[in-house]
């Protein structure tokens, strides 16, 4: 929150610095943590936020919004399969430094119509545009394909979104985009980024974020099995023996 | 009744796992083998990372070889000093599955591996029992008997160095045979997530030649403690075990292996075994399709 009210500072300082009369966004979101618990089967965050002149009134301006939600970056290895004598294994594999765990771009209009190719690649806007960093010299067509790949298999997975036409402005002040998390969703710090953009420019732009995070009975499990291994397996395969012999005796009885 | 597995770190229905285990829990019951190369492949079907479905499925395997160990012990089927060996052998090839494992998961090969064990594995064993049960049937039907297997062991065997007395297996033969088996047994175990009692069962029978009243009682014997030992070098290595998911399939499972056991002490045993086979073969063709035809997904991910 702090560094939520010091970037807006910075924001309003910097209108009334160059003395544009570029709009200034508050953004807030549905809820700042999502915990991750029994029951839990994904949810929908709501964020949304008013759109305002410096002077704090109405911007009263039509303002295209486009709001991301992304995840904690990883690294990761990407494995293709390809068909070798008949058979389907892991031939080509590229290792990625920043894919996003999560990602989801909601705008009010298909976002090729609000800005062009350049600003959308320099803001990540869309899962086209994804900078994945790849680790070593690989040919773009190549890299292509296996950007394709892992959007897609995240899409089918839900973990990567675009909702275009998601976000609905009312009276030209008050936006709003709902966005789903699967119950999938990774841990970690997401960050929510809303950009309002005027005939092709990114005119102005505000974040918050959001904690995704194990709860309770949950994180103390994870952290368990993490960090106590040994005696988390004990407990497993005292669980294991415990319940098939209580079910023999059960049964027995019957 | 939806369910947050804590590892997997994805929400299932509780129901589903429940009555997943409840049906491999029915096979082992029935059948006297494990389950786990049931259970495995369809919590992947249904979604769940291979790594934790692997590691939790031999958790259900112990709970579901628990009971039929004692009932096994109380009619004297167990053949504690056979056992003793392939368990030895069974901690030692854990070991070499789980060093097999992350070498496998550097070259991003182990899916493949997996895969191609179980097309090899399931096919040959589940072909092998049709052939043998489709033959007695029609031995059954004809009224001409089989004539009965002799009972000895492999040539091969027999040429091992160091004879022990294994009384109630009623062998004199080398203990690095069982040793072995129990070693092939334990990588298996580790790498599939299987109990390994549908390869030990017919391993027992015709290349160590057990006599058949202890062949049951002492692969469960077995098993019990291998999947032990890999549950334990799951959590300690690939911290996959998924404590929430395995107490889901184990509910189903030790309840269905008691209600399996009463119908196959009804049923032609015949039958089962043709049935058993089936479900083997099916499980195989499954894996194969993947295999050779498409699989389920060409991309995959894992971190680095």
């Amino acid at each position: 929150m702090k560094a939520f009210a010091s970037s807006l500072l910075g924001l309003i300082a910097l209108v009334m610095l160059t003395g544009a009369r570029d709009p200034i966004l508050v953004p807030e979101v549905s809820q700042h943590e999502v915990d991750l618990q029994q029951g839990f089967t994904g949810t929908e965050l709501l964020l949304f936020g008013a759109i305002l002149t410096p002077e704090g009134s109405r911007a009263a301006q039509d303002y295209d919004i486009i709001v991301v939600l992304k995840g904690p970056t990883q690294s990761i290895v990407l494995r293709e399969k390809q068909k070798v004598a008949g058979i389907w294994i892991n031939v080509a594999s590229t290792e990625l430094r920043s894919a996003p765990s999560y990602y989801a771009i909601a705008s009010t209009k298909p976002i090729a119509d609000i800005v062009d190719d350049k600003t959308a690649a320099i803001y990540e806007l869309g899962l086209k545009w994804l900078q994945l960093s790849p680790i070593g010299a690989i040919d773009p067509e190549e890299q292509a394909r296996f950007s394709s790949g892992l959007v897609d298999l995240n899409r089918r997975n839900g973990l990567y979104r675009e909702e275009e036409g998601g976000v609905k402005v009312s009276e030209q002040v008050l936006y709003q985009a709902r966005i789903g998390l699967p119950s999938r969703v990774p841990t970690g710090i997401y960050t929510a980024e809303t950009y309002a953009v005027s005939k092709g420019r990114v005119v102005a732009s505000a974040s918050s974020q959001v904690e995704v995070r194990k709860l309770g009975i949950e994180r103390a499990i994870a952290n368990f099995s993490e960090n106590y291994g040994f005696v988390y397996g004990l407990m497993a395969v005292f669980v294991s023996v415990a319940m098939g012999w209580l079910a023999g005796r059960l049964f027995a009885l019957i | 009744m939806d369910v947050y597995l804590p590892i997997a770190n994805l929400s299932v229905n509780g129901l589903i796992i429940v009555g997943l285990g409840a049906l491999t829990g029915l096979l082992s019951g029935m059948f006297g083998v494990g389950g786990g190369f049931l259970t495995t492949p369809l919590m992947i079907f249904y979604g769940i990372p291979p790594t934790v479905a692997a590691a939790s499925a031999a958790s259900q395997v112990t709970g579901a070889s628990v009971s039929g160990v004692f009932a096994h012990t109380r009619r004297g089927g167990v053949d504690y000093q056979m056992g003793s060996v392939m368990v030895a052998g069974g901690i030692i090839g854990t070991g070499l599955g789980a060093v097999l494992f992350n070498l496998l998961e550097k070259l991003g090969q182990i899916d493949t591996v997996i895969n191609i064990l179980y097309v090899v594995l399931l096919g040959s064993i589940g072909g092998l029992m049709a052939k043998e049960s489709i033959q007695s049937i029609r031995a059954e039907r004809s009224g001409v008997p089989l004539p009965a297997r002799k009972r000895r062991h492999h040539p091969m065997v027999a040429s091992l160095p160091m004879r022990w007395r294994f009384y109630r297996s009623g062998l004199y033969i080398s203990p690095l045979a069982p040793l072995l088996l129990g070693i092939g047994t334990g990588i298996l175990t580790m790498l599939m997530g299987i109990g390994g009692g549908f390869v030990l069962v017919p391993a027992m029978l015709y290349i160590l030649g057990m006599s058949a009243n202890v062949v049951v009682g002492t692969s469960l014997f077995q098993i019990l403690f291998v999947t032990m030992a890999t549950t334990m070098m799951h959590a300690l290595t690939t911290h996959a075990v998924d404590i929430v998911l395995a107490a889901l399939l184990l509910l189903g499972s030790v309840s269905g292996a008691q209600v399996g056991a009463q119908f196959a002490q009804k049923a032609s045993p015949v039958k089962l075994r043709l049935l058993l086979a089936v479900i083997v073969l099916l499980v195989a063709g499954r894996m194969a399709l993947g295999l050779g035809y498409r699989p389920d997904e060409i991309y995959t991910v894992a971190p680095l």
